[in-house]
């Protein structure tokens, strides 16, 4: 999955399979907001192969690390969209209700 | 902490449309990019304080929102999941009785692939080609349509799929006949309990989302006889899986109007206009154009073409601001369709985090 060297751990690229555009354009912005990262890109090496190559380069942190920490962060946000979401629709099913009760009075 | 100069904020939050093409359409990742001018662009913070989502429309199978304070990269990823990775019940296999209808085998097989079904994936597990088809993670439709030698000739419509809570009905071909005497003779499936049994489905039967879908066409003397297997799986690997008919965004247009327009110039602006984003105001000076409506303009940057116009309009689009669409097939409501893809994001996190440790 990694390729990187032991020497410095604070670059290096990750193999993703199974996995396209979805994750690896989201890891990246994560990774970017990232201030220990000095460059993050991924590239997909051919269309017909579900592959993803991820690079992460630091300023000195290790990268696997790094890009474990823009997983959590990446999952953060999520749970975040997620909660903001279901208020969002609990307030404007609960407007629409109350609304509908104002009509039939 | 220090602001970015106005020209700069411009390009970092506006998708500027000229006449040519639209300009600073990539959005600005990196930290560091504004670090010489001492300004931070690390905006994960800023994320949870900000983002905020407002609901426009819910129906029963569309919903239209307002995300904002969001990346196109993350909005991206919910459209893409939403499209090819939630998953849902589709027939997948089809055993063909009798079929003396016009209608091929696997033409009627391809059509009956492609039928919407209302029931919620979640109850089920994927099935894979070495799994025994069970109640676990099959679902079985039965049709039986006849045309009678004196009727008209007439549709077969996907109401008359009729769902078997018990499991196939066609049984196996067995070479030894001395032990089906004993046991219950095998069907297709191999169902240990009926899944009308189950709460969800027993007030709830399963059936085509719509009723009127046409199937085929039968003539007089002509029978269609089939049993339908439904397998869970996702879009990716075949569009009659994608719980979404369409699940889009744009981001919201901006129509600033840089300078006063009065009089002939601003009734010639709302003339030029063919969604109606334009007003005239009555003001003591004379006429007066307002741009009330942005929400509505298609950027056909009809008001910018001509002689000058673009130093009178500027057309933006907002890049963190997002208007979502989803329209459901049936299969689950588009609310629940949006929270299960961003849990799908999460899950595909997971995964990366447990292969690295």
């Amino acid at each position: 999955m990694e390729h990187g060297s032991y020497q410095n751990p604070s670059a290096s690229t990750f193999s993703i399979t199974e996995e396209d555009h979805t994750l690896a354009n989201s890891l990246r912005l994560v990774l970017n907001k990232d201030p220990r990262v000095s460059f993050c890109g991924y590239s997909i090496p051919h269309p017909s192969e579900a592959r993803v190559n991820v690079r992460v380069q630091t300023t000195g942190d290790p990268a696997g690390e790094v890009l474990k920490d823009g997983c959590q962060n990446l999952i953060n946000m999520c749970e975040h969209v997620r909660k903001t979401f279901d208020d969002a629709v609990d307030k404007f099913k609960n407007s629409k209700a109350t609304d509908s009760m104002d009509d039939s009075q | 902490m220090p602001k970015l100069p106005d020209h700069l904020e411009l390009k970092r939050t506006r998708v500027s449309c000229k006449l040519d093409a639209p300009n600073d359409t990539e959005s600005i990742l990196y930290s560091g990019a504004y670090a010489s001018m001492d300004v931070d662009n690390s905006s994960l913070e800023s994320f949870f304080k900000d983002f905020k989502v407002v609901v426009n429309r819910i129906t029963e199978d569309e919903i239209e929102f307002d995300m904002i304070g969001i990346d196109a990269a993350l909005a991206n990823a919910f459209r893409r999941i939403l499209i090819s990775e939630v998953p849902t019940m589709a027939i997948e296999k089809v055993f063909i009785e009798k079929n003396t209808s016009v209608v091929q085998d696997e033409v009627l097989a391809h059509r009956l692939g492609l039928v919407p079904l209302r029931v919620d994936p979640r109850l089920f597990s994927y099935k894979s080609e070495k799994d025994e088809p069970n109640e676990k993670n099959t679902i079985v439709f039965g049709l039986h349509a006849r045309c009678e030698q004196k009727e008209p000739r007439r549709s077969v419509k996907s109401e008359e799929l009729s769902w078997l809570p018990k499991g196939s009905m066609f049984l196996l071909e067995i070479e030894n006949k001395a032990s089906s005497s004993t046991t219950a003779p095998k069907t297709y499936t191999n169902f240990k309990s009926s899944q009308d049994e189950l709460p969800e489905l027993s007030d709830n039967p399963i059936h085509p989302k719509y009723p009127d879908i046409t199937l085929a066409r039968i003539g007089p003397g002509q029978e269609i006889e089939l049993e339908a297997h439904a397998v869970k799986g996702v879009g990716k690997e075949h569009a009659k899986w994608s719980p979404v008919a369409t699940a889009w965004y744009r981001m919201l247009p901006e129509v600033v109007l840089l300078q006063d327009i009065i009089n002939e110039e601003a009734e010639k602006l709302v003339q030029k206009c063919p969604a109606n984003v334009f007003d005239i105001e009555d003001t003591p000076t004379g006429k007066k154009a307002t741009a009330p409506r942005p929400r509505s303009c298609t950027l056909c940057r009809e008001c910018i073409r001509g002689e000058g116009w673009d130093k009178y309009v500027a057309l933006r689009r907002k890049k963190d601001h997002f208007i979502f669409t989803v329209e459901s097939t049936g299969a689950l409501s588009p609310e629940v369709l949006f929270t299960e893809a961003v849990k799908i994001l999460e899950d595909k996190c997971e995964r990366i985090i447990t292969e690295l440790s």
